[in-house]
């Protein structure tokens, strides 16, 4: 009893650092698509682009956005060892952004000369963790894991600003990249342009080469950055920031992140 | 007696050119694709776009797109973006069928469409340099773009060709003034 505690624990404990080495993403059968037509999407964590070699990506908080703002559930929605998997059907003409956002904070402390983990809400944190708990360290995440998808012509209106954590505006449609071209994006943090911001970029297909190939650029003053594709295929970018906007005054840290999966085509 | 009626018939229809050609309105705009017989398992008619494109490559008029129609098949429309350059210049932002515009996949074999300057595809085009393109894509197959430079209204009577090496034969495109 006491060592499955230990080892449950102790497993618990690997995870944050588990998300770091890992990479997060989700990957459409398709990014250009005409009206009343199907994707299929893959939601898995791993260390190769796109492989299933890890685990499957948890997809309880996804939320997929269809061109006129609302709301649309996914289909089929399949749990298996590696990938999670979900249909959507593209009804509308227009871009779908698909989501998986984490929100929430995590703590350890001691109870009783025990160490405890917990995860939560602002709103949960007040009555679950016991208000006079020793060496508590409390931190916070804001992670959104993402793609797009476009049924006809692209649209913007399901980019609408969260103002929360980091969030990527079009400036050329994420839907509309190709090979030899160059595209511009910009990273907004809370709703404000996010300057200075390291972003990585990794070609798929990492299994069948020596190197991850990055390529690495950084947000100017107004939160943008450009990037000329080398060639075409899926792309993974990744943008991750610490500060110290918390959202109860107990977090010390907050840590950002942002995923993207992109399609280029060729020319 | 046989040929000589040949003949005249001849001489009819070149009279008949002449006169066609001598109003300044009657330009014309006429383009030849071959499709080629491709010696595979499994073929299928590709799906053709014929496009006039600006010089900064956007969509000036939609002259052709050949797809699969056949209301008894599946949805032939969902493949319409594998006609990637198409799709992305401007095919992604029409409702198909368009009148004049699309209609089924072709044969392989040499199919001519011709347009009058005065016709929807090309009276609303400013004198100027263009880009006739020719996109064909074929299912379980390849793709191809044939692309012929011109200058529109034609100060003289033209025939300028390119050629395809997989998926298309030679596009050959006619202008008359």
């Amino acid at each position: 009893m006491r060592t499955l505690k230990l080892s449950s624990l102790l497993l618990l404990g690997l995870l944050p650092l588990a998300s770091h080495a890992h990479k997060t993403w989700l990957l459409p059968s398709a990014t250009v698509v005409t009206v009343d037509q199907w994707v299929t999407v893959d939601a898995a964590v791993s260390n190769n682009l796109f492989y299933f070699d890890h685990v499957p990506l948890r997809i309880d908080t996804l939320e997929i956005t269809a061109p006129d703002g609302s709301t649309v559930k996914p289909e089929n929605v399949g749990a298996g060892k590696y990938r999670n998997t979900f249909d959507v059907h593209l009804a509308q003409n227009g871009t779908y952004r698909i989501a998986v956002k984490n929100i929430g904070l995590s703590a350890f402390y001691e109870e009783n000369g025990q160490r405890k983990r917990w995860r939560g809400t602002p709103e949960s944190f007040a009555k679950e963790v016991p208000a006079d708990a020793a060496n508590l360290q409390v931190s916070e995440s804001v992670g959104r894991i993402e793609t797009f998808v476009t049924a006809g012509k692209p649209t913007t209106t399901a980019f609408k600003l969260t103002n929360r954590g980091l969030e990527l505006v079009p400036v050329t449609h994420p839907n509309d990249l190709y090979a030899d071209e160059e595209a511009t994006f910009a990273f907004v943090l809370d709703g404000k342009p996010a300057a200075n911001l390291p972003v990585t970029i990794v070609p798929g297909g990492t299994r069948y080469r020596d190197s991850q190939n990055e390529i690495e650029v950084t947000t100017d003053a107004d939160g943008r950055f450009s990037i000329t594709w080398p060639a075409p295929g899926m792309y993974w970018l990744e943008a991750r920031l610490e500060d110290s906007k918390t959202s109860i005054p107990q977090a010390k840290q907050r840590r950002v992140n942002y995923v993207a999966t992109f399609e280029v085509l060729p020319q | 007696m046989r040929r000589s009626v040949f003949k005249s018939s001849s001489l009819i229809t070149v009279i008949l050119a002449a006169l066609a050609a001598a109003p300044a309105s009657a330009g014309e705009l006429a383009v030849r694709v071959q499709i080629p017989r491709i010696d595979v398992a499994e073929y299928h008619r590709p799906y053709v776009a014929i496009w006039i494109e600006n010089p900064d490559q956007s969509i000036a008029s939609h002259l052709a797109v050949w797809y699969q129609t056949d209301p008894k098949k599946e949805d032939g429309t969902q493949w319409l973006k594998d006609l990637r350059q198409w799709w992305r210049r401007g095919g992604r932002e029409l409702t198909v069928p368009i009148d004049g515009v699309t209609g089924a996949t072709r044969p392989v074999g040499e199919h001519r469409i011709v347009f009058k300057s005065d016709s929807p595809q090309l009276a609303k085009l400013a004198p100027g340099k263009y880009g006739l393109v020719v996109e064909a894509v074929r299912e379980v197959g390849g793709r191809e773009i044939v692309k012929i430079p011109f200058e529109w209204p034609s100060a003289s009577k033209q025939v300028l060709t390119s050629s395809g090496k997989t998926e298309l034969g030679t596009i050959t495109l006619e202008l008359l003034p």
